[in-house]
């Protein structure tokens, strides 16, 4: 029998299966080839797409955590594991993306300006949460332990990314094209590219996180299931 | 008042325990001075102008060697079991919090004042007190503030040692750029102007980070 739950999870996967398909056409067919960048620009629509899937799984770690501390519920904490494990992924996912576009375009795998420095130490925030969580598994407190940190490297994100620019505007500028946004303009083909991508992976990131959560409640429900037997 | 006297009363005990054996400071200082040596072989600093490279070494003294303090901080009263009473006294947690943090800012600050004058020494560099000596103290609040939160967050965890700097670097980053580039500053004999922007980062870092952590210890060590 299926649950309620199970159906609306198909009709998410369905979506995020259709926005997927929609956006690698446009990102490879759709939107035009950039004139300064050639083809290797259109890892850029990937590039984005997870950035934003990943900053929107580290705001969520934080939401849950907050959430959690004011509520206890199990439920939160499940949501901020799944969205830290998830949100990992898509950073690093980003990471990659980004240097790979960076080495054709300014001929180094990897610079210290401030949205990569920014973008790495936020990396490292997340690693280290994950970290928190493993190392504390066995602790009843580690959900209490992780919320406190997701929201410390929440508030932490916005200062770092403030720091970095400052710490740019002071040292010698090595790539002045990336220091005001994306140089290259942007065709309106290019744009509505760009949306689909971000929906679509906003939509695996949301078709992962239900999948993750629904595991780990899974796992509850046989944990107290064995509880109760051995008890019994 | 009582809140107060509640805090005075962590700080009390934290520096009886430690002026008892002196064991974490002596650790620490002897530990920031191996830092420094250490620095000398690894970049020649005889041949570097010490006001460029100096608020480097200095601050990775600081941090290296404040985490060694910060990471005792809970680990020795998880293991005399202390906390405990710590926790079961009528003493509201924010004082616990303020209390530990001013008794680990007061520890990194003696490492500090033996650190400085060493660094002088060794790298025949002259030390500019004023305004050096406000901004290590106000880059110290923040370290001591948020590493006391995480040193009590990575006590409980399985590999405690490791996983304190694991969590504090990070998360200290913005702290330590700001505190690096005000003490180059000053070490370089710079104007205040120049270097504003730095001094609000780290102020507004120690005020935000020392509400949240106030806020958020409670749910570190309730059982």
């Amino acid at each position: 029998m299926k649950r309620n739950s199970d159906r609306w999870l198909d009709v998410l996967g369905l979506a995020t299966l259709v926005f997927i398909v929609a956006g690698l056409y446009m990102a490879f067919v759709y939107a035009q080839t950039e004139v300064n960048m050639g083809l290797v620009y259109r890892i850029f629509f990937f590039h984005l797409g997870s950035v934003a899937a990943g900053f929107f799984a580290i705001t969520l770690v934080a939401i849950a955590g907050l959430a959690y501390l004011r509520t206890n519920s199990r439920a939160w904490d499940r949501v901020a594991e799944a969205s830290a494990e998830i949100g990992i992924v898509f950073c690093t996912i980003a990471l990659i993306t980004g240097s790979i576009w960076a080495k054709p375009i300014w001929g180094v795998w990897w610079t210290w300006d401030p949205r990569l420095t920014s973008f790495l130490i936020l990396w490292l925030i997340y690693i280290a949460y994950l970290m928190l969580r493993a190392s504390a598994r066995d602790d009843p407190r580690v959900a209490r332990f992780s919320a406190v940190f997701g929201i410390v490297g929440f508030i932490d994100v916005p200062i770092v990314i403030v720091s970095a620019r400052y710490w740019r505007a002071i040292s010698p500028v090595l790539f002045q094209e990336n220091a005001q946004g994306f140089t290259f303009g942007l065709t309106p083909e290019m744009i509505q590219t760009l949306v689909v991508c971000i929906i679509a992976y906003l939509l695996l990131f949301f078709y992962l996180l239900a999948q993750r959560v629904r595991l780990e409640s899974l796992r509850d429900e046989i944990m107290a299931i064995r509880r109760a037997r051995s008890a019994g | 008042m009582k809140f107060l006297r509640q805090v005075a009363a962590i700080v009390q005990k934290d520096l009886a325990a430690e002026l008892r054996t002196k064991e974490n400071l002596s650790a620490m200082i002897v530990f920031s001075l191996l830092v420094l040596v250490i620095f000398n072989f690894a970049f020649e600093l005889q041949g570097l102008d010490i006001t460029v490279v100096g608020s480097g070494v200095l601050w990775t003294a600081f941090t290296f060697s404040g985490i060694l303090g910060l990471g005792r901080s809970f680990a020795a009263e998880k293991d005399k079991g202390s906390l405990e009473g710590v926790l079961l006294s009528p003493v509201d947690r924010g004082a616990v919090f303020l209390g530990k943090a001013i008794s680990n800012f007061l520890f990194i600050s003696v490492m500090e004042a033996v650190t400085l004058p060493l660094f002088a020494l060794l790298n025949n560099a002259a030390i500019p007190w004023f305004p050096l000596v406000p901004y290590v103290v106000l880059g110290t609040v923040g370290f001591a503030a948020m590493g006391t939160l995480l040193s009590a967050v990575a006590s409980s965890t399985k590999m405690r040692e490791v996983m304190l700097p694991i969590l504090l670097f990070p998360v200290t980053v913005p702290l330590l750029m700001a505190a690096v580039k005000l003490t180059g500053g000053a070490l370089q004999a710079r104007d205040f102007s120049e270097v504003t922007n730095w001094f609000s980062i780290l102020v507004a870092y120690d005020a935000i980070f020392l509400v949240v952590a106030f806020w958020v210890f409670e749910y570190v060590v309730e059982e």
